[in-house]
């Protein structure tokens, strides 16, 4: 297989050669040769030809059409919309989180300034108000779930248009490596196929 | 022997209104000195600091996750003994598998509620 780096540099020479002309020149200036050669070929190699000058085409329509989906819409506009309305939503469940939370300390107080059955319900009503307010926890991990998704996609998204639509712009193309822990951080799994509490301890048993 | 209430626990979490409802919850079964970290360093710097006799902490967090603080604990001469309880939204078996491998006490999967804490606690501290 060619070397892509050397390709690169014997076209640029040429094009330093010949700053004047045209891609679309050069396919016709083929086209015509292979025209010529017509007589010289077999049936199934000018059928042959016909196919890859067809694929041809059908590739510069493909780069022309990604070239104009207008990428800068999606990481411009679309992208920071959709993490800034996360981001808000974050922002008010902690809010209201802490709103519920500080009467909840409330109760808790007054609580301890009463006895007997009074009291049991008053903190019993709280713990369950306390366990149920780690909803925001979990939530804000799953929004920083979906975040990165989408960032993941506006980078995809980039850099599909930068090879095949030729629109400029540096496009990100290596991941950094991962450290080893990273594979462990997914966050909260879906509740139909994530391990419970139950699972986990026996898990921890195995060890003993 | 009954556990002592009076120590001090360092609950480690990225999440302020966890840490809250933590601390809450601890203060519920009489455990009333709490202490709050925002990521493993700033815990670590807390635990080599002072006396504690129970970590708490969430694993996902950064710049120092949860799992690497229990590593630093468990390679401190003066921490090691410490009893850790990971309480995480991480529950694949590898994550489970790596802190148990790291010295973990136990691990405890949110959403969780109440009675899962106390019974940890209890647990770790030589009463379960």
């Amino acid at each position: 297989m060619a070397d892509p780096d050397r390709l690169d540099e014997r076209l640029a020479e040429i094009r330093a050669r010949h700053p004047g002309s045209q891609p679309e020149v050069v396919a016709d200036v083929v086209r015509a040769v292979l025209a010529t050669m017509s007589g010289d070929l077999s049936g199934q190699e000018t059928s042959l030809l016909a196919e890859v000058e067809a694929l041809g085409h059908t590739i510069a329509c493909a780069k022309a059409e990604i070239a104009a989906l207008r990428v800068d819409d999606i990481t411009d506009n679309h992208i920071p919309f959709a993490t800034d309305e996360l981001d808000a939503i974050v922002e008010h469940t902690a809010t209201a989180t802490n709103a519920i939370l500080s009467s909840c300390e409330t109760l808790d107080n007054v609580a301890s300034s009463v006895t007997g059955e009074c009291a049991a319900r008053l903190q019993d009503a709280t713990t369950r108000i306390y366990e149920a307010c780690s909803f925001q926890d979990i939530t804000g991990q799953r929004i920083t779930k979906v975040v990165a998704t989408l960032k993941a996609i506006e980078s995809k998204v980039a850099q599909i248009v930068f090879t095949f639509g030729g629109s400029g712009g540096s496009v990100a193309t290596k991941v950094d490596a991962l450290p080893a822990e990273a594979a462990l951080l997914n966050g909260p799994q879906h509740p139909t196929v994530a391990m419970d509490q139950s699972d986990i301890d026996k898990l921890l048993a195995s060890f003993e | 022997m009954s556990i002592d209430k009076s120590m001090n626990v360092l609950i480690v979490d990225d999440y302020k209104t966890m840490l809250r409802i933590i601390r809450n919850l601890l203060k519920q079964i009489e455990f009333n000195n709490v202490e709050e970290a925002t990521d493993g360093a700033e815990a670590l710097g807390k635990l080599r600091g002072g006396n504690f006799g129970l970590v708490i902490s969430d694993w996902n967090m950064a710049p120092m996750t949860g799992l690497q603080l229990l590593q630093e604990v468990r390679a401190d001469a003066k921490l090691k003994s410490t009893p850790f309880i990971m309480v995480t939204a991480e529950s694949k078996t590898e994550n489970v598998v790596a802190a148990k491998q790291a010295g973990v006490s136990n691990y405890i999967v949110k959403p969780f509620n109440a009675e899962t804490l106390r019974d940890k606690i209890e647990k770790v501290l030589g009463h379960g």
